[in-house]
């Protein structure tokens, strides 16, 4: 059926992703440095939106603490960063605070690699160990989301309270070099803008792996019918674990990049808040769709800026609607809008050719 | 599976193009500004900030979260000091245009704004900012951009940017004088209670080695989370540890709940008094004027200040924004800074971050609170300071001042007892 539209589709899937990866590639070329920055920070996020999504969109896990997992991975880089532009002295909070040697487990910091490893191990570890204890117990649904929020309350707390090694609220920032480079210059942000596109397109590509592969197959009899898998004969905790851990890791790693952009960490970061937002940017581009996590990613991100720089005083109410408008009526968020525009006009075009695949909204009622 | 991914492709492509024209268009815009203001700066002196008969400068302040009530008073001062000087005809002839924006109460919002506005805007100067944490996170960008931020908030000091004004008072201008007007009262003991930031952190290290330098004594040192409203264990404190005053440096909400829990306790400004650096006439008005009477503040401005500039200012800022607004420190800070700025770039000639840097120097203006001059070297301003006390009507009342503008020492460098906590 609808032999005639296959090649055309094929087409289309090509040259949206080649357009879309030269568009990102040669954004340095046509942007100012401002649109260059606030585009590498929606990327970022576009990172975290994918691993949330396979947690949510795929395994039907809602999970409103991965503003922790992102600030884990940011807090691991931005270390690094402050102790490098800090050269051998102490970073200059911590002696405001009274202290008067670097703590230990600040040390291995110095080296990027060290860092940059644990700015993902830390994360999916600890989503690892989280999920051990819940998905184990079956613990489920609402109750994991609680948790997870619990998780966010207590992390932001220990952060803000133990101020003299985290900074505490003010979080860490006046980050200038790193590799013996100057972050201001232009190429240094040019290199940390490219470095993102690579990675998101990594990401991407191991989100896409994932969800086609057998053990994609298994993450949606989960979300569908999870007893059901589990009489197949599999294991849904550790599939569960492993999802949670990948999604966490993502996180993090969204996290080290979006400190290179935006050059602080606070707590307020990993708050309950941004947390939220960033399970909404998945709803709105569309879940169950690692396109439209991206989508939704890059669009908020820029709606949130435009619409703050042009309404200053009303910008949130304009954001509130939006959210409001999405869920009631885009349930499947933006590629749910597109496709169900394509429904109609393909019924239109062929009233006779009827479709054997009507389009079931990916979303199973998991919250 | 075939057909959704056909469909994914022709999305992505569809945003891709979206994004792009957003962003090409901007561009556009950008490019041709720059192209058409660059004959125009050889023939006389402009900056692109400066185009046709208008020069852009930016408002970053929280208008949303915990500190929009706070901050958006002082975003009300600045545009009023803005509207007065278009009114007198502007800075080198041309009308200012205010770009608003939010910071959110969010510091990295306050860093990515901040890049908008230089980068994007192509602001003159930016005025704006309110917490330590806002100003640190915008630091960077306004160093690496060269741009020129003018800061309106008391602060713990400890810092000099090239790239910054501070128009609040630093520690000496506010923390240190209150303690010796304390010191001065027979107020030796003094309990500590401040908010757990850098702020409160940092003034109380500052304290603790002043009285111990001068025959005073710390009993006691508490801080609680930033929102914090439960004080009853804290008071339980205050009453066994009976100091003579309560040194106050508690912020936002918290002080609501502590000084209505004070007074709940028994304890009235007679009983026991306390001095606090974090409330002004708008906080007053928050809290209520009954559970503070007679309580003492330390600042560089009330409403009250009498002076002929004042009278102008209060009666200005009553009109643009109703009969029951007050007027506070911060708000004539950051009113100032608007002022100074435009006298500085009027004596540059130019709206250049450099030259408007230089001519700054020395520039000497009759704000509300008396005379205040710019010192070039760590770019604060010689301030008055002034002891308060709060009356049952919500105003403040002048008990001391220190009979002139005080030189600021934002590293103590001449405080004898202050060695060792400014080195780093």
């Amino acid at each position: 059926m609808l032999s005639s539209s296959i090649l055309p589709r094929r087409v289309w899937l090509l040259l949206g992703y080649a357009f879309a990866a030269a568009a990102l590639f040669s954004a340095p070329l046509y942007l100012n440095d401002f649109r260059l920055n606030l585009l590498a920070k929606c990327l970022a996020f576009a990172i975290v939106a994918l691993g949330l999504d396979l947690l949510w969109g795929y395994t039907g896990i809602l999970s409103l603490g991965h503003g922790v997992f992102f600030g884990l991975g940011a807090y691991a880089m931005a270390m690094h960063l402050k102790l490098v532009s800090s050269g051998s002295r102490m970073p200059d909070f911590m002696d405001w605070m009274g202290l008067t040697k670097l703590p230990w487990f600040w040390e291995p910091f110095k080296s990027f690699a060290f860092a940059a490893f644990m700015g993902i191990v830390i994360p999916a570890g600890l989503a690892l160990v989280l999920g051990f204890f819940t998905f184990r117990n079956r613990i489920r649904g609402v109750y994991f989301t609680i948790l997870t929020q619990a998780l966010v309350i207590i992390t932001v707390t220990l952060f803000v309270g133990q101020q003299a090694y985290t900074g505490g609220t003010n979080g860490l920032t006046g980050f200038t070099k790193m590799f013996g480079y100057s972050l201001k210059s232009g190429t240094a942000k040019t290199m940390v803008y490219l470095a993102t596109v690579v990675v998101l397109i990594l990401a991407f590509l191991l989100c896409r792996y994932l969800v086609k592969s057998r053990f994609g197959k298994v993450l949606r009899a989960i979300r569908d019918g999870e007893n059901r898998t589990r009489f197949l004969g599999y294991d849904p905790s550790s599939y569960q674990m492993t999802a949670f851990a990948v999604s966490a890791g993502l996180a993090g790693i969204a996290g080290m990049l979006f400190v290179l952009h935006v050059g602080i960490i606070s707590p307020t970061m990993m708050a309950i808040v941004p947390s939220i937002e960033m399970v909404l940017l998945v709803a709105i581009g569309g879940r169950g769709t690692l396109v439209g996590a991206v989508i939704g990613a890059v669009i908020m991100t820029q709606a949130k800026s435009e619409l703050s720089a042009s309404y200053p005083d009303f910008w949130l109410f304009f954001l509130g609607a939006l959210f409001i408008v999405v869920t009631v009526f885009l349930p499947g968020g933006i590629v749910g809008l597109v496709r169900q525009l394509r429904q109609t006009i393909i019924r239109r075009r062929s009233v006779n050719e009827i479709n054997l695949n009507p389009v079931v909204p990916e979303s199973n009622g998991v919250i | 599976m075939k057909k959704g991914s056909g469909l994914k492709g022709f999305v992505l492509a569809l945003t891709a193009s979206l994004v792009l024209a957003g962003c090409g268009s901007n561009n556009n815009e950008a490019g041709s500004s720059t192209s058409s203001s660059a004959p125009a700066s050889s023939a006389a002196a402009s900056s692109p900030a400066a185009s046709g008969g208008t020069v852009k400068v930016g408002i970053l302040h929280s208008l949303s979260g915990t500190m929009s009530i706070s901050e958006v008073t002082v975003k009300n001062s600045e545009l009023m000091a803005i509207k007065e000087i278009n009114a007198k005809g502007g800075v080198l002839g041309k009308q200012i245009e205010a770009v608003v924006e939010d910071g959110a109460s969010d510091w990295p919002t306050f860093a990515e704004k901040a890049r908008k506005l230089l980068s994007e805007d192509k602001v003159a100067t930016v005025f704006g900012g309110w917490t330590s944490s806002s100003r640190k996170a915008m630091l960077p960008v306004f160093e690496e951009l060269n741009g020129l931020l003018w800061y309106p908030v008391q602060y713990e000091g400890l810092e000099s940017s090239p790239n910054i004004f501070y128009t609040g008072a630093t520690t000496n201008q506010q923390i240190i004088p209150s303690v010796d007007f304390l010191l001065e009262k027979g107020k030796k003991k003094v309990f500590l209670l401040g908010s757990d930031y850098v702020f409160p952190r940092t003034a109380n290290k500052i304290i603790k080695a002043q009285l111990a330098a001068k025959g005073g004594e710390t009993v006691a040192e508490e801080y609680t989370p930033l929102g914090h409203t439960d004080y009853t264990t804290i008071i339980a404190k205050i009453k066994e540890a009976k100091p003579d005053v309560v040194y106050n440096t508690l912020n936002g909400d918290s002080n609501v709940a502590f000084f209505k829990q004070l007074k709940d306790a028994g304890i009235s400004s007679a009983d026991l008094m306390t001095i606090s650096v974090s409330v002004a006439e708008e906080e007053v008005k928050g809290i209520g004027p009954e559970y503070l009477t007679g309580h003492l503040v330390a600042w560089d401005y009330y409403q009250t200040t009498d002076t002929p500039e004042n009278k102008v200012f209060v009666e200005n800022f009553k009109k643009e924004y109703g009969a029951d607004s007050v007027t506070s420190d911060p708000m004539e800070a950051g009113y100032v800074a608007v002022y100074l700025w435009a006298a500085a770039a009027e004596k540059a000639g130019s709206f250049e971050v450099d030259k408007v840097r230089e001519a700054a120097k020395g520039i000497e203006f009759n704000a509300p609170e008396g005379k205040v001059t710019i010192d070039g070297e760590n770019q604060h301003i010689y301030k008055t300071v002034r002891i308060g006390e709060i009356k049952a009507d919500g105003q403040i009342v002048e008990l001391w001042n220190s009979g002139g503008p005080v030189k600021p020492d934002p590293y103590l460098k001449t405080y004898d007892w202050a060695k060792g906590l400014s080195d780093q």
